[in-house]
C-alpha cells in the first residue's frame, strides 16, 4: 500500500526531523523540533497530525506549508455544526444522471441493467474533500476546526482516517494508493472524542517565544523593519498577557505588521498604535480595556523591551 | 574468520546469526523500555492504549531512538490525546528516563492534583433503576403516593429513605434542552421540496414523473449548559442537583456540559458519563478539588466564559446556574459576566434553592446583582421545582 516505499511521502533529501525543520523554514514556517518531529513523521509513517490549540497559532499554516512543501493540492475541508457525509465525503450527480436518462431514452436504449450501471458510473460522483483527497496523490487534506462538527462527524471521519478508504454502496471501495498527508485541528471549543486524537500525532501548539514571533514577522513581512517587529511582537506578547476576550494570535501580529508598514511606520508609536489597534483586538470591550490601561504605557514598555 | 570464507560458509552464517541475534535482543529491550514507559504513563494517569504504544514503537523505527529528544517527542505525540495530559506526561517522561533536559517548548500550565475529600455521594444505592413492574400491582399504587408525597417536600429536610426515593426519580430522570431546528435535512411529509430525493424517485422509475418527495429540518435539542455551586451553603442540595445534573448528561449524550463552581472551576460532564449514577458522584467528588469552600462566582463565570463558553459552549445554549448567590468576590464583576452570559446563551436560568423559602428575597450581593440579566429564575429545592426546571430547560416558560 505504501507505494513511496519506507519513506513515506517525505520530500527527497528529508531524512530527519531536523530536515523537515529546515524545509518548512524555506517555504515561511518556523517550526520547533516537536512541531518538526511530527510533521517528519506524519509524512513517513501516513498517520494524521492533530493540531490543537489558540485560534491564531499558525495550525491551518502548518497545513497550507506542507502542501506547499510537497508541491502537492491543498484539499480543506472546513467542519461546521451539522456537516455531513454527503458534504464532506460524495454525492450523486442528480442533475447530471437525470440529463443521461433522457438522453438514453431519446437514442433508444433499452437495456435497464446497462442503463442503471451507466448511473452509477465513477462519472456522476461528486467528490468532496474527503474522497478528492483519497484519490489524489499526493495530496494534503486539512480537515479543519473539527471542535465545531458534531461528534457523529467524529466518528465518521475516525473511519475514514483508520484504513483510507471510502465505500460507496453502489460503486464499492474506492482506496487511497498513497494515504494523503491529514491535518486535522481544533481550537478547542469542545473536547474532540480521544479515539480520534489517539489515531493522530498529537501536537499541542503555543503562541512563539518572542524571538521565534519576531522571527516569523521578519520572514512573513521583509518590509517591517527588526526595530517595528520586535516593537509589534512586544506589544501583542503583552497584551495577551491582560486577560482579553481575544487574546492575539500570531495571525494579528502579521496583521497588525502589514497595517503598520502600509501606513509607512518604520517603528510603534502612541498614535499610530491607537489608530490601528482594529488590526489586533476584535472585540469593543478588548479596546477598552486597553485603552483604559493606557495604550501609550503599553507602546513605551514594548519599546524599550524590545529595542 | 574471513579467510577462506568462499570455502566454508558456516563462519558467516554464524556472523550473521549473532548479528539477528543481537538486533532481536536490542528490539527486544526497546520494545520492554516502552512497554515499562507506557504502564508508568499509565499509573500517571495517561491513557497510553496498546494502538498508541504500537505507534509509538513505530515512530522510533522511522527516527533515531538514541536521541534523546526523539524518544520525548515520539511519545508525547503518540501517546498523549489531550492537553491534560502533557503535563502527567513531562512528569512521568523525567520519572522513568532520568531528569536530564530535553529541550521543551515551555511549561505546560499545572494541573491541580485531585483531592478525593466529600462524599456524601456514595455509591451505596447504585443499580436501582427503576425495575419494570406490572402497573396494576398495588406497590406501583404506593411508590405513586409516596412520590407525590415527595415531590413538595424540600431536599434538605428529606430522610434518608425519602432521600433514597428522591435519587431513584431522579436517576430517570427527563432532561432535554430546548429543541431547535437542526441544519440538517430528513425526509418529511411538508416542507420545502427535496430536488436531490425527488430526482432519485424519477431516476428510480426511469425518468416517469414522481409524487414529489419533502423534507425538513428536524428539530435537535439545544446544549444545556449546568454551572453548579457546590460552595458550603448549597451543600443541603448538592447531591440532588448533581442527580439532576447527572440525568441531564445522560439524557443529552454529549451535549450537556456540566461544571462545578466553588472556588474553582471544574469540568465534570466526563465524570458524569458513567450510567450508574453511584458511580458518577464518586467521580464527580473525587475531581473536584473545592466542596464546601466559599464561592467566588463572578470570577468562575469569567473563567468559564473565557475558557469555554465565548468560543462555544455557551453560544446559543441553555445555561443553567445552580446557586444561592452568596458572592465572596466583587458583585459588579457577577453582574458584569452574567451580562456577558445572556449575551451569548440563548436562555440563563438561576436556579436558586433558597427561594422557596417562606420571607425570600434575592438580597445577597451576589443575587441581587445578576438577577437583572437572568431569563429565568427557579427554585429547585423539591422534586416539584426540579421537574419545573426541566420544563424551563426544555422551553415551556416559567411563570415569575
Amino acid at each position: 500500500m505504501l507505494a513511496a516505499g519506507g519513506e513515506g511521502l517525505l520530500p527527497p533529501g528529508a531524512r530527519d526531523p531536523a530536515a523537515v525543520r529546515t524545509a518548512l523554514a524555506e517555504h515561511g514556517y518556523l517550526a520547533d523540533d516537536g512541531l518538526a518531529t511530527a510533521c517528519y513523521l506524519a509524512l513517513r509513517l501516513h498517520r494524521p497530525l492533530f493540531l490543537e490549540g489558540e485560534a491564531g497559532v499558525g495550525k491551518t499554516e502548518l497545513a497550507k506549508t506542507l502542501a506547499a512543501l510537497l508541491d502537492a493540492p491543498l484539499i480543506r475541508l472546513q467542519c461546521y455544526e451539522g456537516i455531513d457525509a454527503a458534504q464532506a465525503l460524495y454525492d450523486w450527480d442528480f442533475p447530471r444522471q437525470l440529463l443521461h436518462l433522457r438522453a438514453a431514452e431519446a437514442a433508444g436504449v433499452h437495456d435497464v441493467d446497462r442503463l442503471e450501471a451507466q448511473l452509477y458510473d465513477r462519472r456522476f460522483l461528486i467528490a468532496r474533500p474527503l474522497l478528492a483527497a483519497l484519490e489524489t496523490t499526493p495530496s494534503v487534506l486539512l480537515v479543519d476546526e473539527v471542535d465545531r462538527a458534531d461528534d457523529e462527524f467524529e466518528a465518521f471521519l475516525l473511519e475514514v482516517l483508520s484504513d483510507f478508504s471510502v465505500s460507496v454502496p453502489e460503486l464499492g471501495t474506492l482506496r487511497a494508493t498513497t494515504p494523503p498527508v491529514v491535518v486535522v485541528t481544533s481550537n478547542r471549543t469542545r473536547e474532540v472524542h480521544d479515539a480520534l486524537k489517539r489515531r493522530c500525532y498529537y501536537y499541542w501548539l503555543e503562541h512563539p517565544s518572542f524571538e521565534r514571533e519576531v522571527a516569523i514577522v521578519r520572514l512573513r513581512l521583509p518590509a517591517a523593519t527588526q526595530r517595528l517587529a520586535e516593537e509589534v511582537t512586544a506589544a501583542v506578547q503583552a497584551m495577551r498577557g491582560l486577560d482579553l476576550l481575544k487574546p492575539p494570535g500570531v495571525a494579528e501580529t502579521l496583521d497588525w505588521t502589514e497595517a503598520l508598514v502600509a501606513l509607512g511606520a518604520g517603528q510603534l508609536d502612541v498614535e499610530i498604535a491607537t489608530a490601528t489597534l482594529g488590526a489586533v483586538l476584535k472585540y469593543r470591550e478588548d479596546h477598552e480595556r486597553v485603552r483604559a490601561l493606557d495604550v501609550g504605557r503599553l507602546v513605551a514598555d514594548a519599546v524599550s523591551g524590545g529595542g | 574468520m574471513s579467510a577462506g570464507s568462499s570455502l566454508t560458509p558456516f563462519p558467516v552464517a554464524a556472523e550473521v546469526a549473532e548479528a539477528v541475534h543481537d538486533r532481536i535482543e536490542g528490539a527486544l529491550d526497546a520494545t520492554t523500555t516502552l512497554v515499562g514507559f507506557a504502564r508508568t504513563l499509565r499509573a500517571a494517569g495517561v491513557a497510553a492504549t496498546q494502538p498508541q504504544l504500537l505507534a509509538l514503537i513505530a515512530a522510533l523505527d522511522a527516527l533515531d531512538p538514541r536521541r534523546r529528544a526523539n524518544v520525548y517527542w515520539a511519545g508525547r505525540l503518540t501517546l498523549c490525546a489531550d492537553h491534560e495530559e502533557l503535563l502527567r506526561y513531562d512528569r512521568a517522561f523525567d520519572a522513568y528516563f532520568g531528569a536530564a533536559p530535553v529541550p521543551r517548548p515551555s511549561p505546560v500550565p499545572a494541573v491541580p492534583l485531585r483531592r478525593p475529600t466529600v462524599s456524601a455521594a456514595s455509591s451505596a444505592d447504585d443499580a436501582d433503576q427503576p425495575d419494570q413492574v406490572d402497573p396494576t400491582s398495588p406497590t406501583v399504587a404506593t411508590a405513586a403516593s409516596r412520590a407525590e408525597v415527595l415531590r413538595h417536600r424540600d431536599v434538605a429536610e428529606l430522610s434518608a429513605a425519602d432521600l433514597a426515593e428522591l435519587h431513584r426519580i431522579l436517576a430517570a430522570f427527563p432532561v432535554a434542552g430546548e429543541p431547535r431546528p437542526s441544519r440538517r435535512w430528513r425526509p418529511a411529509h411538508n416542507g420545502p421540496i427535496d430536488a436531490a430525493g425527488t430526482m432519485r424517485e424519477l431516476l428510480r422509475r426511469g425518468g416517469e414523473p414522481a409524487r414529489l418527495r419533502r423534507r425538513t429540518h428536524p428539530k435537535r435539542p439545544r446544549r444545556v449548559v449546568l454551572l453548579l455551586d457546590v460552595s458550603g451553603s448549597m451543600s443541603p442540595y448538592a447531591e440532588a442537583l448533581l442527580r439532576f445534573a447527572h440525568a441531564a448528561a445522560r439524557r443529552g449524550r454529549g451535549r450537556t456540559e456540566v461544571f462545578t463552581i466553588g472556588t474553582r472551576l471544574t469540568r465534570v460532564s466526563p465524570c458524569l458519563m458513567l450510567r450508574d449514577p453511584g458511580a458518577a458522584l464518586a467521580a464527580v467528588s473525587a475531581a473536584v478539588p473545592d466542596w464546601s469552600g466559599g464561592t467566588r462566582l463572578g470570577e468562575l463565570v469569567k473563567e468559564f466564559l473565557d475558557r469555554w463558553g465565548q468560543r462555544s459552549l455557551a453560544r446559543g445554549a441553555v445555561v443553567v446556574v445552580l446557586s444561592d448567590g452568596w458572592e465572596c468576590g466583587d458583585p459588579a464583576l457577577l453582574a458584569e459576566q452574567t451580562a456577558r452570559l445572556r449575551r451569548l446563551a440563548h436562555r440563563l436560568v438561576w436556579v436558586n434553592p433558597l427561594k422557596a423559602r417562606p420571607g425570600y428575597a434575592p438580597l445577597a450581593a451576589g443575587m441581587a446583582a445578576a438577577l437583572p440579566h437572568v431569563d429565568d429564575f427557579v427554585e429547585g429545592h423539591s422534586l416539584a421545582a426540579l421537574e419545573r426546571l426541566a420544563a424551563v430547560v426544555a422551553g415551556q416558560r416559567s411563570h415569575g
